[in-house]
Formats: C-alpha cells, sequence, structure tokens
C-alpha cells in the first residue's frame, strides 16, 4: 500500500505495526474527512427543464400542493427545483438500476418496464401535456387558471385526458410522487424551502437524539426542525 | 499476537549484577567493532525488546507496512523541518550491526553518533540519557536480533544552516543535561519507576512539554502540553483544570493499557503510541507512569473568565450541540462509558490550545482500537457541514458549559486548522 | 484465465451476519479464512454517519445503501404461465450489498421461532390431519428443533446485546413477556427499551382485549452494553432512521458492532471487499468443492483455493451460485423433483392505520427505533386453533412503528384526495396523530409447489450468467390467514381510541413493486431427506460435503417472525458442528 509522506506525519490514518506481527490492519478502515455527504443545494437557473417545461412544473406542483396562509405551495416550497435537480442527476437517468432489453410491457406487480427512464418521461409527457391544454384549454398548462389546471389534473389522474404518446395518468401518479417527495425531502434537495413542510406537520428534521423525550407522553416536541444544512440558530446573532 | 509476561528486574542493582560481565567486557573494548553481547542470553534480548517497545523505537525507525522493522526511513516532523529516523537494524554498512556497543549506548544517551557527529533531538536522547547502562545494552541486544535490512537512510534532511550538526552544540549546552536516572529515596519504588520511565525512555515529554523557539523543553512548564504535528498534546499534570487531575491512577493506565478509559478515547499521534508502544506495556509500568503523573503538581493559574450562556456564540454554540453532537456526547455532555468521549469535565476540552478539537471537528476521528478495546468508534467529521463560525460557536459551547471555563474558539483559528488538514492529506 | 491464489484453510463467501459469525467462529479454532464480499467496507463514522445519515430521500427512496439492480437482479412472474420480467428497481424486498450485509440496515427485530414451526409439518399433520393442509402446500420440518437451536439463539442474542424481556424462562411463564415463546436458557442480555406513547396505548388496549403484550425484542441497545467479544455498543438515541438506514451512533447490533472489531485484529482472518464471487468450484467428482473463483473491482478473475467452502450470501444468490456451479439438482416444480429452487418465500405482512384526535393524541411518531413495538403472539404459529378457520399459519402483530420520515409516512384518511388542498390540510392535521405500524401483522409464509427460484430464459446479468428467476405468488391460505389477522389487529388499533382505522390486508398477487420486508426465505433448503432438500441437518449440502450453505436459504417455510435470530442461530449451530464434528472428520455429518 503507498503511503505518502504526509499521512504519515497526520498520525493514525490507517495504521499497521511494523514491529511485531507483519503489516496488518488492526482497525477498520478511515481517512480524515471520509465520508460521502449530500452536496449542497445551490440556487440557479433550471438545470434539466426547458424554460417552458419549468414554468409548467412549477404551475403543477403549485396545484398538487396549493398555498394557503400557513405554508407555501409546491411553487414557493421549492418542488419543481427539486424535480429538476432529481432530473438532471441520477434519478432522471436511472442510475443503477437494471435497464438491459428487452423491454416487454408486463402486469402492474412486475413493475415498471419502459424504455424510457423519468428524464425522457418528464421530457415527452409536459410537452404533450401543453398540447393536450393548447387544444382542449385554449392555452399550455401555465396559462391556464387555477379551475382549469385542477381539471386538467383531474383527468390526468382518471385517465381521461388522453396524451399523445403518453400515459397521461402514469406520468401523474410520477407528478404527485416528485413533488410530494420534494416537499418533504431535505430541503438541501432543493424543495422543502426552510423546511416549510416539516413545520406544517411538526416533523424535527435531520436529529438523531431524542432520548429526554421518549417517555414524555403526548407532549408537542418543542425544537424547530433542523435540515442536514443546519439551521438559522447555528449562527451566532450580531448585535 | 501475545505478548509474553514482562517482570520487570528488581532493580538498577540487581540489574548491574545480572550484566557486569558485560559492562567490564565493553569497557575494554572501546575499539572494537560489533557488538560484544552474547546472542544466547534470552533473558538481557527479551528485556531489551519490552523496552524498546516502552521507548517506542519502532515508531520513528520503522516505515508503517514496511514490513521492515527499524530499518529507518520513516520522516519525523519536527517545527524546523522533516529528519528521517536511522536504519537500525544489524546491517553492518547500512545499519548499526558495526557499531560498537558502547556507541550505541552513547548515541542513546548523549546524541552522539557513530562519528562522533551530534544527533537531532528528534532521537530523544535527551530524555533516554536517563537509561541505565544495563537498560541501554539489552536494548542493543534486542536490536542484533532483528533482521538485518540493507537501507541506506539520508540523514541529513534539515535546511540550511541547521544541517550543519556541530550547531547542536550549542543547543545541547542550553537544552541538554546529561546523566542516569537518579532515583529518590524518600519515594516509593513504584514513583520511581514511573519517573524512569516518564522522564526517561517513555520520552512522553517530547510531545507534552512546550519548547522554546529553538525546540527545547521549557523545565518550567514540564508536561504542561505542546502543539506538535497538528495536535495538542494536552497537559498531562495533575492539575485539576487542563491536566490529570480528574482521572485516578486507574484511569490514567486503562488508557495508557487499551486507549479507552470511562470518560476518553485516544486518538490521533497518541493513538500510535498506545497501539505501538503501552498497550504491550505491563500493568505494574502503566500504574507506575501513572502514579508519577498524578504526582505532578498542578498549576495555580487562575481559570478564564466564564462565557454566560446568553453570550451569543454559546447561544448558537448550544443549538449546534443539541443538533449535532448530544447523539453521542449525551445533553449533559458525559458521552457513552469508553465509547463516546464526556466532553464534560474533560480538560482536553479545556485545553488552553484547542487544535486537537478543531481538529477532530474538521477531519473526523478514529480512536484507537486494542485488545482490550477493540471497537475504536469513529466520529464523523463535520468539515462539510459547519461553517468556521459554526465550528467555532459549538467548540465555544463545550468549552464553557458543565461547569467548565476556557477562552472562546475563534472562527480564524477554525479556519486554519481546515486549512492544516487539506494540506496534510495532499489535497 | 482466473489467476490461481495461494490455498485458504477456508473461503466465506459474504461477509454479513453469518459470514462474520462463521469467520469469527472458524477463525477460533485456528484455520486460516479468507471472506470475500461482493460489496464495499461500510462503517459508521465514515458510511452512515450521525452527520448525513437521517435522510430519508437518499436512503430509503433511493436505496443508497442497497445493491444496484444493475449490478445484479432477478426476474419476477406470479404464475408459471407467465413471462418474467426483470425486477428493474426494487421494490418488494431490498438486497443489500457490502461488509455487514443485512445487519447494518435492518430494524434488528430478533425474535426466536416457536418450537412447533420446527417440526410443522409433523405438528400440523397430528393436530389438524393432512387434508387440511393444501395439496400443493410443500412444508416440511427442519432437522433441527428449538431445543438443539436454543443456545444458540442465546449466543446471538448476547452477542447483539438484544434487548427485551423474557417470556418462558427455563418452563416458567413471565409476565411482561411472550408467554408463546419457546423456554429460554436465561433473561435477555438488556431490558426493554422505553415505548413511545402509541406503543403504550396498543399495550393497553390488547391487554384489556385479553391478550398477553410484550415488547419487541430489539437489536437497538436500551442501555451502553458490552457484548462477549468485548465490543462496546451505545444507548439507542430513537431517531427513528432505522431500516434502510445504517447505525450513526454504535447503537444497532451490527456485524461491525458486535464482530468485525475483534475479526480484523486476527492475524489468520483476511477479507477482499468489491469481489463479486461468480462461482464455487468443484473437482470431477462433482463431490467436493476445491474452492471459489471471484472477479474484483477492476474486472480481474481470481481463483481462491479453499479446503471448506462456506456459502453466507443473500438467499436468492446462495441459491444462484449453487446453480450456476451446477451442484446439487435444480427443482422442476411440473416434476416435482429437484431441490435447488424449491420451497422459496417471503413474508405475509400487512397494516392497519389508525387516524386519531389531533387535539387529544400527539405520538411524536419521529421518535421510535427499528425494534420498537409491543406486540402479541396470539395469533402466530399454531398458538390458536385453526380448526374452524380454513387455515394454517400466522403472525405476531404489534404497533411497530419504526419512524415519522414524513415522504413515507404522511397517510389521510381514506376517501381524501391524494393531492390538492384537502390532501395538503388532511396531512398537516394528521401526521402527529396517526398511528402507522409499518409491519403491524407480520405473518408466515409457506412453501408451495409452483414458489420457487430457476434461471431466466431471457435476461442476464453484467457477466452475461442467467438471472435468477423468482416465481412467486400468494396462496389462499395466506390471504386468508391475513385477513383473519388484520381483522384482529385492527380491533385492536381501533380499541386504543382511534376514530378511524383503515384496514389494509395483503391482497393477492404478489406485488414486487410495494415492500414487505426482505425475508426470503427458501431456495436450498435443510432437511432430512436429500430427495426434498438440499442441506442436511448441519447446513451441510448433501451433495459437497466441505460445502455448508448458511442463511434463510435454509428455510423450508417461513414463520410469523423476522428471520435473523433464527438465521444467526443456526450459523453458530452449524459452526459448532464444523468445529466439534467435521474437522476432526471431514466428510459427510449425516448418512441419509
Amino acid at each position: 500500500m503507498r503511503l505518502h509522506r504526509r499521512e504519515l506525519l497526520g498520525g493514525a490514518a490507517f495504521l499497521f505495526i511494523g514491529a511485531a506481527a507483519g503489516a496488518r490492519a488492526q482497525w477498520l478502515p478511515w481517512r480524515p474527512e471520509a465520508g460521502s455527504p449530500p452536496a449542497p443545494f445551490v440556487q440557479g437557473p433550471w438545470i434539466f427543464f426547458e424554460a417552458a417545461e419549468g414554468a409548467a412544473v412549477e404551475a403543477i406542483v403549485d396545484r398538487l400542493i396549493p398555498p394557503d396562509p400557513e405554508t407555501p405551495g409546491g411553487k414557493d416550497a421549492g418542488c419543481a427545483i427539486f424535480i429538476d435537480r432529481q432530473l438532471a442527476g441520477p434519478f432522471g437517468r436511472r442510475a443503477g438500476l437494471y435497464l438491459s432489453p428487452p423491454f416487454i410491457k408486463g402486469t402492474k406487480q412486475q413493475g415498471p418496464q419502459d424504455e424510457d427512464g423519468p428524464a425522457q418521461q418528464y421530457r415527452k409527457a409536459l410537452a404533450a401535456l401543453d398540447q393536450y391544454c393548447k387544444t382542449s384549454k385554449g392555452g399550455v398548462f401555465a396559462s391556464l387558471g387555477d379551475a382549469d389546471k385542477d381539471a386538467v389534473l383531474s383527468s390526468l389522474e382518471n385517465g381521461d385526458a388522453k396524451l399523445d404518446g403518453v400515459d397521461g395518468s402514469a406520468f401523474f401518479e410520477l407528478l404527485v410522487k416528485n413533488a410530494q417527495e420534494g416537499f418533504f425531502a431535505d430541503p438541501i434537495y432543493g424543495g422543502n424551502r426552510d423546511m416549510c413542510a416539516w413545520r406544517m406537520i411538526g416533523f424535527p428534521g435531520a436529529r438523531y437524539d431524542y432520548r429526554d423525550w421518549v417517555h414524555r407522553h403526548n407532549e408537542r416536541y418543542p425544537r424547530p426542525p433542523v435540515s442536514l444544512e443546519g439551521r438559522a440558530d447555528w449562527n451566532a446573532r450580531k448585535t | 499476537m501475545r505478548e509474553p509476561r514482562m517482570r520487570r528486574s528488581g532493580g538498577a542493582a540487581l540489574a548491574a549484577a545480572i550484566f557486569a560481565s558485560s559492562l567490564v567486557a565493553s569497557s575494554r573494548a572501546q575499539d572494537k567493532v560489533g557488538t560484544s553481547l552474547d546472542p544466547e542470553n534470552f533473558d538481557q534480548i527479551e528485556r531489551g525488546r519490552y523496552l524498546a517497545i516502552a521507548g517506542d523505537c519502532t515508531s520513528c525507525h520503522t516505515v508503517p507496512g514496511s514490513g521492515q522493522p527499524f530499518a529507518g526511513g520513516r520522516p519525523i516532523e519536527t517545527p524546523f523541518g522533516a529528519v528521517v529516523g536511522a536504519n537500525i537494524t544489524p546491517d553492518s554498512e547500512t545499519g548499526i550491526g558495526a557499531w560498537s556497543d558502547e556507541t550505541f549506548v552513547q548515541a542513546l544517551r548523549e546524541g552522539k553518533g557513530h562519528d562522533g557527529e551530534l544527533l537531532y533531538p528528534a532521537m530523544p536522547y535527551v530524555y533516554y540519557t536517563k537509561l541505565t547502562e544495563p537498560d541501554a545494552l539489552a536494548i542493543r541486544a534486542y536490536l542484533n536480533t532483528v533482521k538485518p535490512v540493507r537501507n541506506a537512510v539520508v540523514s541529513d534532511t534539515l535546511p540550511f544552516p541547521l544541517d550543519i550538526r556541530q550547531g547542536m552544540a550549542a543547543w545541547n549546552a542550553l537544552y541538554f543535561a546529561s546523566g542516569e536516572f537518579k532515583p529518590d529515596p524518600a519515594k516509593s519504588t513504584e514513583w520511581n519507576r514511573g519517573a524512569y520511565l516518564v522522564e526517561g525512555l517513555g520520552h512522553c515529554g517530547a510531545c507534552h512539554t512546550p519548547k522554546s523557539a529553538l525546540g527545547g523543553d521549557d523545565p518550567a512548564h514540564a508536561f504542561e502540553g505542546y502543539a506538535l504535528q497538528g495536535w495538542f498534546a494536552p497537559n498531562i499534570t495533575n492539575d485539576n483544570e487542563r491536566g490529570l487531575g480528574g482521572w485516578s491512577v486507574a484511569d490514567i493506565a486503562a488508557y495508557l493499557k487499551n486507549g479507552h478509559n470511562p470518560t476518553t478515547a485516544s486518538t490521533g499521534i497518541m493513538a500510535e503510541e498506545i497501539t505501538l508502544s503501552s498497550s504491550h506495556m505491563s500493568d505494574a509500568d502503566l500504574t507506575a507512569i501513572a502514579t508519577y503523573l498524578k504526582a505532578l503538581p498542578g498549576q495555580t493559574a487562575a481559570p478564564a473568565a466564564a462565557i454566560p450562556a446568553s453570550d451569543p456564540e454559546m447561544v448558537a454554540g448550544e443549538a449546534i450541540y443539541a443538533d449535532e453532537c448530544s447523539a453521542c456526547h449525551g445533553s449533559d455532555g458525559k458521552g457513552v462509558a469508553y465509547l463516546f468521549p464526556s466532553l464534560a469535565g474533560s480538560s482536553n476540552v479545556r485545553s488552553a490550545d484547542p487544535t486537537s478539537l478543531i481538529r477532530i471537528v474538521i477531519e473526523g476521528a478514529r480512536s484507537v482500537a486494542t485488545a482490550g478495546e477493540p471497537t475504536g468508534p469513529g466520529m464523523p467529521s463535520f468539515a462539510w457541514k459547519l461553517s468556521d463560525d459554526q465550528a467555532a460557536a459549538v467548540l465555544t459551547y463545550i468549552r464553557n458549559a458543565w461547569g467548565a471555563t476556557s477562552p472562546a474558539v475563534g472562527a480564524s483559528q477554525v479556519s486554519q486548522g481546515r486549512k492544516r488538514a487539506s494540506t496534510a492529506s495532499g489535497r | 484465465m482466473a489467476r490461481k491464489l495461494p490455498r485458504k484453510d477456508v473461503a466465506i463467501v459474504g461477509l454479513g451476519w453469518t459470514g462474520s459469525i462463521l469467520a469469527n467462529e472458524l477463525t477460533d479454532e485456528g484455520l486460516d479464512v479468507v471472506a470475500i464480499e461482493r460489496g464495499p467496507w461500510r462503517d459508521a463514522p465514515t458510511d452512515f454517519p450521525t452527520t448525513f445519515d437521517q435522510d430519508e430521500l437518499r436512503y430509503r427512496i433511493r436505496h443508497d445503501l442497497f445493491l444496484r439492480p444493475e449490478q445484479l437482479t432477478f426476474t419476477f412472474r406470479n404464475k408459471m404461465s407467465e413471462q418474467a420480467l426483470p425486477i428493474r428497481d426494487w421494490g418488494a424486498f431490498m438486497p443489500m450489498t457490502g461488509v455487514g450485509g443485512g445487519g447494518v440496515h435492518w430494524n434488528a427485530e430478533t425474535f426466536r421461532f416457536l418450537p412447533t414451526d420446527f417440526v410443522l409439518k409433523t405438528h400440523l399433520t397430528q393436530r389438524y390431519g393432512a387434508r387440511f393442509l393444501p395439496d400443493d402446500m410443500t412444508i416440511q420440518d427442519f432437522g433441527v428443533t428449538y431445543d438443539d437451536l436454543e443456545p444458540h439463539y442465546d449466543q446471538f442474542e448476547y452477542l447483539c446485546g438484544t434487548s427485551g424481556a423474557a417470556g418462558n424462562l427455563k418452563g416458567q411463564i413471565l409476565e411482561g413477556g411472550n408467554p408463546f415463546e419457546g423456554p429460554r436458557s436465561r433473561p435477555y442480555p438488556n431490558p426493554p427499551q422505553a415505548q413511545p406513547f402509541s406503543h403504550t396505548l396498543f399495550s393497553k388496549a390488547a391487554r384489556e382485549l385479553g391478550y398477553k403484550p410484550f415488547p419487541q425484542p430489539s437489536g437497538n441497545m436500551s442501555q451502553a452494553y458490552m457484548n462477549p467479544l468485548g465490543a462496546r455498543l451505545g444507548p439507542c438515541t430513537y431517531c427513528g432512521f432505522c431500516e434502510w438506514f445504517g447505525c450513526g451512533n454504535y447503537s444497532k447490533a451490527a456485524p461491525q458492532t458486535t464482530i468485525l472489531p475483534t475479526l480484523v485484529r486476527k492475524s489468520n482472518f483476511s477479507y477482499r471487499a468489491e469481489c463479486e464471487v461468480t462461482r464455487i468450484n468443484v473437482d470431477r467428482s462433482g463431490k467436493r468443492a476445491t474452492g471459489v473463483t471471484y472477479v474484483d473491482a477492476s474486472g480481474e478473475e481470481w481463483e481462491q483455493p479453499a479446503d471448506l467452502v462456506i456459502l453466507a450470501a443473500f438467499t436468492i444468490f446462495n441459491v444462484q451460485l449453487l446453480m450456476m456451479s451446477g451442484i446439487g439438482k435444480p427443482y422442476d416444480p411440473v416434476a416435482n423433483e429437484g431441490v435447488i429452487g424449491r420451497n422459496f418465500t417471503h413474508q405475509t405482512i400487512s397494516d392497519a392505520i389508525g387516524f386519531f384526535d389531533k387535539d387529544k393524541f400527539n405520538f411524536n411518531p419521529f421518535i421510535a427505533s427499528g425494534s420498537i413495538g409491543m406486540c402479541i403472539d396470539e395469533f402466530n404459529g399454531d398458538n390458536f386453533d385453526h380448526g374452524p378457520l380454513g387455515f394454517v399459519g400466522g403472525g405476531y402483530m404489534g404497533q411497530v412503528q419504526t419512524g415519522g420520515r414524513p415522504i413515507e409516512n404522511t397517510h389521510v384518511p381514506p376517501g381524501t384526495p391524494k393531492w390538492g388542498a384537502k390532501w395538503k390540510s388532511a396531512v398537516r392535521d394528521n401526521y402527529l396523530s396517526t398511528v402507522t405500524p409499518g409491519t403491524g401483522v407480520h405473518g408466515s409464509f409457506y412453501s408451495y409447489r409452483d414458489v420457487y427460484l430457476d434461471r431466466d430464459p431471457l435476461y442476464q446479468d453484467r457477466f452475461g450468467r442467467a438471472l435468477m428467476r423468482m416465481t412467486i405468488d400468494f396462496h389462499e391460505n395466506e390471504i386468508k390467514q391475513n385477513a383473519y389477522l388484520t381483522d384482529k389487529f385492527a380491533e385492536i388499533i381501533k380499541a386504543m381510541g382511534a376514530k378511524e382505522v383503515e384496514k389494509q390486508p395483503r391482497k393477492a398477487p404478489y406485488d414486487v413493486t410495494k415492500y414487505q420486508t426482505t425475508h426470503l426465505c427458501g431456495g436450498a433448503i435443510m432437511g432430512t431427506d436429500p430427495t426434498t432438500s438440499a442441506l442436511n441437518r448441519y447446513l451441510q449440502s448433501w451433495d459437497v460435503s466441505n460445502l455448508f450453505v448458511m442463511g434463510a436459504s435454509a428455510f423450508p417455510q417461513n414463520a410469523g417472525y423476522n428471520p435473523t435470530g433464527t438465521v444467526a442461530a443456526l450459523a453458530y449451530w452449524s459452526a459448532q458442528a464444523i468445529r466439534t464434528q467435521y474437522l476432526k472428520n471431514p466428510g459427510p455429518l449425516v448418512h441419509a
């Protein structure tokens, strides 16, 4: 094993006994700053979506999770940003999944057998959706009023809306799933901005120690939520 | 691999009697090349092997993973640059095989090399000078049995003007008091044994005693802590606030043996020391060391001013602690015995110098795994998670919570620690 | 062309629970052991630390710790008449990869099987008559008894620091424990964990209905613990990120926290991570294994000769390697012959979700651990009279709520729209006051002639080997069992004070997209008859006597309990046989 000089100077990186029983690891492997934490969220323009697609998804998630006086809707919560980042990453390209052909449609319980992954599905379906809305409602999805938007989504859900070349109700299921994932996932992934969804339900977030609370039955847990990136109280208030 | 039980020999007088013949032999053989020691003297060799472990010779003289014990070549970081450990296998050309026994003893105890050149005090002769001659010869006898390795080590690695070895004479005049250990008859045998090991072979002061700008020990502050190689080797006097005052003799001995005791775990350079050296030493010797350390008086310095809990740094630090640290270290700071160190009551946490604390938070840490405590629990790295300000706040918090008072940690100190960490791992 | 490595005494395929147990036992015997693991090293401070472990999206939804189907997967069909299609993304179960195996991400529910579970065929036939059992049910006796395994259950529980309350101590029934369990020789090493609010309500309701609830035996530590190997574990902190997650603070029993620290120190143990075993090599007689062949991370092929081979991979991978290596006769469901692939089973689980008045009940569902549960066993195994009911089998049931992670635990009452303003406000109003047990009903899955494993004729893995094909569906017996149990379970949830209970009984057909535990069992089963089993009672292959096959692949059918405790007990039992009998006299330990 190559050992860099500087690692030797640093001390206990991966130690061997030289003198005694020959080179032998004494404990489980470790390196300084080891581990693969999630990449911090970076605000910015769409990475995956084209402008029209982004506008459509923002409009969709804001109806799937509408804003109310207490809690932002899907758009302000960042659900569309979440989906954009997911589609641009391993989820969108189905990294790690078994993608060998042939792709044969089976029973529902055999699971998805699509040749297209989520990235392609969104691309095709959003185009088909806007086309459908133009034809049936006179404008792309994002341009419609709330009542019309909801009507389109309902008919996607129940299969009435026929999108060109796309399974509309399957796409709708994917939308709901991804929007809700974005709503409830850690804000480091782009959604659940400022942990608004967690505040809504009372989920304390990325905590690890409830020993002082397991015996306190039927009591509201008082600490605010914290995400993998921390929370505002971690920063000393400047006076 | 199991260590044979080591029986401590009966004392200097007995040792002298046993080895009298070899002493006489070596004094008559100043010009003799090579060793005069009897290669069949199993007792002497075993004693030497134990002493070489106690002195942790392998740490500087063996490249880890090389499979070539004592063949030298390991760089040792000093404030002046890196020096390289010599080849002390019995190879006659590149090792010390051709040295006479007297020359060997002189190297250990006087800091003089084979050709009379002065050694750098990275070779801790200022401490090994305390060795008795029989002990030094026993080490020689053991090294005679090690596999000879042909490895020509380049020792002159320091930059000008430090490469002029004669300069060490002036340094020695300031910082080197040559002389064998003299037991104190007013103290117990155990204390004396502990003193012999701590002040001598164990060379604890090499890391734990603060040093002058020239790198010499500051005797007025012996064992009060020293920053080296990116760590702060803590105060190991019996001081209640910053030293071992809160530990019992058994706690210290357990720490040296297993790397863990109920309130702490060893990591960093000391973890290597424990692995290579003290975990192989006898319980009696470890207790002796502990006894001696506990007898070193504490300092009477007044503790730093308390930082109130309402201070914004403390408030932020408390929030971070509750969210990120309490799952292992507990909301009361007491950790879990033998698993997660107690931060409450920890003199390490209250060290004047927070270098080690910063390093552990940034890099994470793997505590030592030994036969007695095999788990070796690790702490994750917070480098990506906490900013310099946040790391400083939580460190300030743990240093001033649960009744402790210590200087705050600043963001710039964390930033420096981060830079050092990325340099050290080659990024 | 595989390059040959120096010989080892033992080659172990897989370094999960059973691999670690066998490695530790056999190195203690002085043997030179190498373990070969497909996945990477995994350890708490680097791979699942407390700094980023709490990530539901990454670990539960995107399966980050698990085997990538791209590396290896299976095909699936319900019936023999269908074409099997690949499982392109995991759903019904989650095969693990990496050192520690399933022991890293499990909930740590540590049950023992009932004494009757081991002699199921004999017992049910005696009690109900052979005609009570469906014609195509292929259950068998294990070939070992509960009494054989009791010391090894004990060994595993003390290795793990299992937290629990004994119900049957040497025949004496103790209040607060499971009165149905087989007798244990000593109490659990740790007391039960503290139970959160909803679990205590379940317990109270169950007691009032006449049941005897007990705390689920848990491999999450109720207090700091040092195990017999000197490993240290810390107290569980109820973080609610247990199953599918590694434990960041050493409080879940796993190979990493219990065995590996001692194992890696031994000079006669070595391991190869990120190396995939592709074949067990046998000599020309076909009766003796000569070692294994594996492929390392850079694609190089190596041959590791060994005198003894231990197959310690996950269920289906064990079966796959036996089949690929030509060991044992593959099962043919039509002819009803052969053994490799037969008696494949899973688990029959279901749920009942309770919606409570939010102004009266705050359950803090996020305060949880993997084996937090108050359970009852009245409807497990043959603990109740099946005569009038028309099915056999059963399971434990309990409020076993292992977390409140919001992506999966924001249920809304039946009839609520799945999106929109009403959905959102229902989520808000119900999150803290909903009881979502998860595996509320944890029922047995008995074996059938047409539920089995074989090789897929069409789909292949990255090495060009056929994928394993699962043919699996629910039979009427399990559906009836589950309907009955779910009703009983829902009664208790209602009695807790729920204003509404949504029953979610298991329905056929078996759906490979819906998670229903990773308790896949069978395919290389143990038994007393070589024509209907692959292994003898010591888990030794009937065909290749220097090959032992660990794991739940040995179960002739699955009982109504999580399998790990029994898997580990069998591993210790087999290790004991190897140490005390086989090594002294290598060869078949049982002559059928």
